[in-house]
């Protein structure tokens, strides 16, 4: 990709939390400072109008990579640049909130994320009123009427409050709020995966029309490798705050290179695997408070050796994407083309 | 697979009522299937379809006011669904085994893992306190609990979710059980540690020959560990047969927009095909056949007669599309059905 064509670029991205005890019972018992790497230098560009993905397991920090995003958290070091515009430099008042208007957020769980004291068309209305986006009153209500058409309710569904709708339709209020403010780019934390399966079809259908419609991007956070693998036109792979793989949606699935990445596909249960034993992975991620050295996966992988234990790998290009990993570089680990069988 | 043998558990008509100030709904209707020794059987649905209140209601746990009000389950042949409190008590923990989906609220935060299991060896068994102790080891390691002797006495908060969820199947297996209920097992576990579990279930399944009746929304799993599967729809069994034929080959509509709706990595599509609208709630299930208004092939004879399961190639489907008589004049599905 050349240099300044990207349309969101993260940069040597980290954050860190201090999760050590209150300081006096520091001083008192002698213990040290702890600080969770929850996002450790994470490299991204992101393309006008493509699908990007984060997957990974708990705990590997996408959620916070989502939240950096969109400014819910500072980083500790590295930046953010949105179409051109440095995020870091948003207290230069003016420029911070039209950026702000153009990126927005879906959350995952539709019980928290809406205010149960608010009607919906306020929930929809109050990105609107708070950019100033509509001329009078008729305005504003045709708005949210629009809005609550395009996600396949009924402007009517405005007077009613959030505890009236079902999971899957109160993520469809939470994608129009979302789209309130006509964003280019949304940020979406596991929209899906507090739906069941067929809401969570109608879901990723809509989301997958709208981007068509509005010509949106997405940072799509998920667990789930087989949604991931339906919706997005790259994918990043991240484990224990570092992104050990990404490459274009095809490539990722079919010719995995990390270990981590083979480990993963290993174990989605798929449908067509009726029968067939699913590989089961020994062991667990560690904990963020305590990683471990040099390539972060080494305890977990078949393939590591004395290299991985003391150096962390550095993220090379290899067919169109990055892969993070000695033996990857070193030639060790073959790659190998993987198939899928249809479901018949 | 052991289908001559007398099934361990038979729930016949099984009803789940809720009485409540404008009426009773009717959660669970006219349950029936079975399941036989060492078998796995799948149970799905979507939320609400009645799957959890189905092995809840096996293993005698309805919340109040939530009743059995028809139907009979009977565990060896012996009639469990009408016991006095106390007796089902006996039952359960020492013939049918209980799993829920999160670990860490089955496990009482204040005991140590022994004593929990210990406990609940003895309550069953007429063990000594050391031979107790002993199973209670054997049984961790079992479940594959790395160095079992140290951990035994650690405590709930000490495990992560994964050897959580070994324990909660340890503390199952205490007084090995004939069937174990296991509500979502795996739900609330990140993927990799999923295969893990499921591979444990399916083991113990073989070596113990212990019957598992496994309820969950994800047709993965039930894929991979269920031997038959049985799908949930409205507090109905819409389908019940082998796996195999129910994942590849399904009879009824709705489990052919479930299927649909997965996404599948050997195919990339436009878009994943939708069940449009949502299932219904307790108060308004509609006449006839309760999937019509979602139906795209439904017929005028889906609005008023309510099909039972019938043979539909090598399962058995709820849906007069396998009738002789077939589903009458086709009437068009319900347009303005709101989306989940």
């Amino acid at each position: 990709m050349p240099e300044g064509s990207q349309y969101v670029r993260i940069d040597g991205l980290k954050r860190y939390f201090d999760v050590s005890a209150p300081w006096l019972v520091r001083a008192i018992e002698g213990r040290p400072r702890q600080i969770v790497q929850a996002v450790d230098g994470i490299d991204i560009e992101i393309a006008k109008g493509e699908t990007f993905s984060l997957v990974g397991e708990s705990g590997c920090g996408k959620s916070t990579v989502a939240r950096l995003v969109v400014g819910l958290y500072p980083p500790t070091a590295g930046k953010i640049v949105f179409d051109g515009n440095d995020m870091a430099d948003r207290r230069r008042q003016g420029a911070h909130s039209t950026l702000r208007r153009r990126m927005q957020m879906i959350f995952q769980d539709p019980f928290a994320s809406l205010n149960p004291r608010w009607r919906v068309f306020d929930i929809i209305a109050e990105p609107i009123r708070a950019f100033g986006l509509s001329k009078n009153k008729a305005d504003l209500e045709k708005q949210v009427g629009d809005l609550l058409k395009q996600v396949r309710l009924t402007p009517a569904d405005g007077r009613k409050y959030p505890h009236e709708f079902s999971g899957g339709q109160r993520q469809r209020i939470s994608i129009a709020r979302a789209l309130a403010s006509q964003p280019e780019f949304l940020v979406c934390d596991e929209p899906t995966s507090a739906l069941d399966v067929s809401v969570q079809a109608q879901i990723l259908n809509l989301m997958m029309d709208l981007q068509r419609r509005l010509q949106l991007t997405y940072l799509f956070i998920s667990h789930n490798l087989a949604v991931v693998y339906h919706i997005s036109t790259r994918v990043g792979v991240m484990y224990l705050g570092r992104l050990v793989e990404q490459a274009p949606t095809d490539t990722l699935f079919k010719r995995p290179k990390h270990p981590y990445t083979r480990m993963l596909l290993d174990t989605i249960p798929d449908l067509d695997m009726t029968g067939r034993q699913r590989a089961p992975v020994a062991g667990e991620v560690p904990s963020p408070l305590n990683p471990p050295s040099g390539c972060t996966f080494h305890p977990r992988c078949p393939f590591a050796n004395e290299r991985c234990k003391t150096e962390r790998p550095k993220a090379l290009p290899i067919e169109g994407g990055t892969v993070a990993c000695h033996g990857i570089e070193e030639g060790r680990i073959p790659i190998e083309d993987r198939v899928y069988a249809a479901r018949g | 697979m052991a289908t001559n043998n007398p099934p361990l558990l038979e729930v016949k008509n099984l009803r789940v009522e809720f009485p409540t100030r404008r009426g009773t709904l009717v959660a669970v209707d006219d349950v029936s299937f079975d399941i036989a020794p060492g078998e796995v059987l799948g149970v799905v649905g979507e939320s609400g379809a009645g799957k959890s209140l189905t092995g809840n209601a096996i293993i005698g746990l309805l919340e109040p006011p939530g009743r059995i009000a028809g139907g009979e389950i009977r565990l060896e042949g012996k009639r469990i669904d009408n016991l006095p409190y106390e007796e089902m008590r006996k039952i359960r923990g020492a013939r049918i085994g209980a799993i829920f989906q999160d670990p860490l609220t089955s496990l009482n935060p204040l005991y140590s893992v022994s004593h929990q299991l210990v406990e609940t060896i003895q309550t069953h068994m007429p063990l000594s306190a050391a031979a107790a102790k002993a199973r209670a080891l054997d049984l961790l390691k079992e479940v594959g609990i790395p160095g079992a002797e140290q951990r035994i006495d650690h405590y709930p908060h000490q495990f992560s979710g994964g050897m959580r969820q070994r324990v909660v199947i340890a503390l199952a297996l205490c007084a090995g059980p004939r069937l174990i209920v296991a509500d979502e097992p795996t739900t609330a576990l990140d993927v990799s540690i999923q295969a893990q579990i499921i591979a444990l279930l399916k083991k113990l399944g073989r070596e113990h020959g212990t019957a598992v009746m496994l309820v969950t929304h994800d047709m993965g799993v039930i894929a991979e560990t269920a031997d038959r599967v049985a799908v949930m729809y409205a507090g109905r069994i819409v389908e019940v047969g082998p796996v195999r034929d129910v994942i590849k080959h399904a009879q009824h509509p709705y489990t052919k927009g479930l299927m649909g709706s997965i996404p599948s990595l050997g195919v990339r599509t436009e878009r994943l095909t939708q069940i449009d609208g949502s299932m219904p709630r307790l108060n308004e299930i509609p006449k006839g056949c309760a999937f019509n208004p979602r139906c795209t092939v439904r017929g005028e004879r889906c609005l008023v007669e309510r099909p039972e399961l019938m043979v539909a190639g090598a399962s058995r489907a709820a849906c007069w599309l396998h009738d002789p008589q077939g589903v009458g004049k086709p009437v068009a599905p319900v347009r303005e059905t709101i989306d989940a």
